[in-house]
C-alpha cells in the first residue's frame, strides 16, 4: 500500500525498480565515459583541463592497447607495477573455460569476468536449487529452477558487459569436450566428481591447455595447476583412481560454503596469473587449506611422470583415444552426481513409505529404526523412530531386541502377529544394508522403507523437510 | 624417534577424527634407519582404528592418498624407501573431488 492509497502489487514495485535501474545504469555509463574523457585531458594538457575552448586531442590509445573505458575500469590493475598494461592486455586477449558453475565456479567466474578475461565460457547441465545458494554465490533466489549457466552468465554480464560470456548448457562429456575446450586458452576444473577430473585433465593434455584444478569438501580445500609448461597432469599424480568408497560428495558429507569460495577465488587468481603471464603459477606444488584450524600449506609435488599414461614419454594420448575412453568405467563412478540407488533386498523385505504410513495409522505394533548418522537424525526425524547409526548397529542389536519386546508387551491380546521391524535412512541405501545385516542376525521380519525419508517427504508428508 | 603425523582430506576419520599425532616410532631393528615402509605398518597397527583398506592397499597407501614428508611429495624422496629423521613431519592426505 503506498501513500496515495492506491493498491500496489509486488509486480508494480519490481517494474519500477527495473525501470529505475535501467536509468541508473545509463547515468553510470555516461559518468564513467565523462571521467575517462576528463582524465585524458588532464594527462595530455595538464592545466588546461577546464579550458573548454581548447581543441580536443585525437582519441589516441596512449598505451597502444587499451581503450579509455578499459583504462578507467582496470586502472587499479594498471597501477600495479608487477602487473600493469601488459598483463591486463594479456587478460583481455585470453579466453578461459570454467567447467562447473557451483561452489568453486561461482567466485571463480565472478572474478574472471570482473578482471576482464576477454572471453569466459561456462559449462554446466544443472539447475539452481535452494540448497546450492549457501555456497554457490553467483546464483540468486530468482534463478531457482533455472539453468546454472544462464544464471551465472547473467551475473557475469551484469558485472562486466565488455567481456564475452559463452554459455555451454550441457553436460561435459568425451563427445563434446574436445570441441568445447579447443576454443579456450585456459581451463578451470570446478567440477565435483572423480571421472570428470580425469576426463578434464586428459582433455587438457590432448589439447595442450593449462588446467587450474580446485576441490573442496567439508572444511578442507585443495588447489593446483596441471599441465602447465611441462608440469605434471592429474594422472601423473593419481595414475590409479581411488576406491569409490573414498569419494565423498558435498551432498552427502556436507561442505562449509566459504571453503569452496576460498578455493574458487584462488582458482581465479591462478588463472589470472597464467593468462596475464605474471608470477609463479602453482604448478608442481599443491595448496592445502584446512579451514577449521586456519592452516594453509603449500607442498611440493612430483613433476611430470615419464610413465604417465596421458602425458608420459611413451604414451601420448590421442584425440581418438580420448573420445573412446570410458571414464565412468575407469573410476567406477558416474559422471553425473545423482545419488546411488542400491537394490540389495527382495521386494518382500521392503515396503513403501505410503504403506508404512498406513500400517502406522492402523496402530500396528512396530519398531522403526533410523540408521542415519546421529547428526543427520538431529536435523529431522520421524516421531517414534529410534536412532541407531548403521556403523553402530552391530554393537547395539540388543536395543533393537529390547524395543521389539516392549512393543510386543503393548499390543492387543487378540493380535497374533509379532511386532514388526522397519528400517529407514535418508534415501534408502543404508536401510537396505542394515536390513541385510538384521536378516543375518536373526531378525527375519526386518523390512526397509523404500526411498527413505526422501520418499516420505515426496509421497506421504510434503511438509517434511528434505536436505 | 619423534615424528609429527598429520591426516587430512577425510583420512583423520580413520583415527578417531584426530588430525595431528605426535608420536614416537623406533626403527625396526637397532642400528637400522626408520623408513616410510616401516612407518606405514606402524601407523596401520597403532593409529588406524577402522577400515584400514581406506588407508592402505598392499604395503603402500591406497590410490588417491598423497604422502608428504616435510611438505614434499614422497615420490621425490624415494616413496617407501624414504628415510625418516628426528622431528620429521609426515602428512597423509586424501584427495578431494567435491566442488
Amino acid at each position: 500500500m503506498d501513500s496515495n492509497g492506491v493498491a500496489e502489487t509486488p509486480a508494480d514495485i519490481r517494474r519500477e525498480i527495473a525501470s529505475l535501474e535501467k536509468v541508473k545504469a545509463e547515468i553510470d555509463h555516461r559518468i564513467s565515459a565523462l571521467r575517462v574523457r576528463l582524465t585524458s585531458y588532464g594527462s595530455v594538457n595538464g592545466n588546461e583541463v577546464a579550458n573548454s575552448s581548447a581543441p580536443r586531442p585525437e582519441q589516441t590509445l596512449l598505451s597502444g592497447q587499451l581503450s579509455p573505458d578499459m583504462i578507467y575500469r582496470y586502472s587499479r590493475h594498471l597501477l600495479l607495477p608487477s602487473f600493469g598494461v601488459e598483463a591486463q592486455a594479456n587478460l583481455l586477449k585470453c579466453s578461459v573455460l570454467v567447467i562447473g558453475a557451483g561452489g568453486l565456479g561461482s567466485p571463480a567466474l565472478l572474478y574472471l569476468a570482473a578482471c576482464g578475461i576477454g572471453c569466459v565460457g561456462i559449462v554446466d547441465h544443472d539447475v539452481v536449487e535452494l540448497n546450492n545458494l549457501h555456497r554457490q554465490i553467483i546464483h540468486t533466489e530468482a534463478y531457482i529452477g533455472r539453468s546454472k549457466v544462464e544464471s551465472a552468465a547473467a551475473a557475469c554480464r551484469a558485472i562486466n558487459s565488455s567481456v564475452q560470456i559463452v554459455e555451454h548448457r550441457e553436460a561435459f562429456r568425451t563427445s563434446n569436450a574436445l570441441e568445447i575446450v579447443r576454443k579456450y586458452d585456459i581451463v578451470v576444473d570446478a567440477t565435483d566428481n572423480v571421472p570428470s577430473r580425469y576426463m578434464i585433465s586428459d582433455c587438457c593434455v590432448v589439447l595442450g591447455k593449462p588446467l587450474i584444478s580446485g576441490a573442496a569438501l567439508g572444511l578442507e580445500g585443495q588447489l593446483t595447476v596441471y599441465n602447465y609448461k611441462g608440469g605434471p597432469c592429474y594422472r601423473c599424480l593419481f595414475p590409479t583412481p581411488p576406491p569409490t568408497t573414498a569419494c565423498q560428495r558435498c551432498a552427502d558429507s556436507g561442505v562449509l560454503g566459504v571453503v569452496p569460495g576460498v578455493i574458487g577465488c584462488l582458482q581465479a587468481l591462478e588463472a589470472i596469473k597464467v593468462a596475464g603471464a605474471v608470477g609463479e603459477p602453482l604448478s608442481g606444488r599443491m595448496l592445502l587449506l584446512d579451514a577449521l584450524s586456519a592452516r594453509i600449506r603449500v607442498v611440493k609435488i612430483r613433476g611430470r611422470s615419464p610413465q604417465c599414461e596421458a602425458c608420459g614419454e611413451n604414451a601420448k594420448l590421442t584425440e581418438e583415444q580420448f573420445c573412446n575412453f570410458d571414464y565412468e568405467k575407469f573410476t567406477q563412478s558416474p559422471l553425473s552426481t545423482s545419488p546411488l540407488k542400491l537394490h540389495l533386498l527382495p521386494s518382500e523385505a521392503r515396503i513403501t513409505s505410503k504403506e508404512y504410513n498406513e500400517r502406522n495409522l492402523k496402530g500396528e505394533a512396530h519398531v522403526l529404526v533410523d540408521v542415519r548418522p546421529s547428526h543427520h537424525y538431529k536435523i529431522i526425524s520421524l516421531p517414534k523412530s529410534m536412532n541407531i547409526p548403521l556403523a553402530s548397529l552391530e554393537a547395539r542389536l540388543s536395543e533393537v531386541s529390547a524395543a521389539l519386546a516392549r512393543e510386543e508387551g503393548h499390543k492387543k491380546d487378540d493380535d497374533n502377529q509379532s511386532a514388526s521391524l522397519y528400517v529407514i535412512c535418508r534415501r534408502g541405501n543404508d536401510s537396505q544394508r542394515a536390513v541385510q545385516y538384521l536378516h543375518k542376525m536373526g531378525f527375519a521380519s526386518a523390512k526397509d522403507i523404500i526411498g527413505g525419508l526422501e520418499s516420505w517427504a515426496h509421497d506421504v508428508d510434503p511438509s517434511f523437510p528434505t536436505y | 624417534m619423534q615424528l609429527t603425523l598429520e591426516f587430512g582430506g577425510g583420512l583423520e576419520l580413520l583415527c578417531d577424527s584426530v588430525k595431528i599425532h605426535n608420536v614416537n616410532v623406533e626403527p625396526q631393528a637397532e642400528g637400522k634407519k626408520l623408513t616410510m615402509k616401516h612407518l606405514l605398518s606402524w601407523v596401520r597397527t597403532n593409529l588406524i582404528k577402522e577400515r584400514p583398506e581406506m588407508f592402505m592397499k598392499g604395503d603402500t597407501v591406497r590410490p588417491g592418498v598423497l604422502v608428504l614428508v616435510n611438505d614434499c611429495d614422497w615420490e621425490l624422496s624415494g616413496q617407501l624407501e624414504t628415510v625418516l629423521e628426528e622431528k620429521d613431519a609426515v602428512v597423509f592426505i586424501s584427495t578431494l573431488h567435491g566442488g
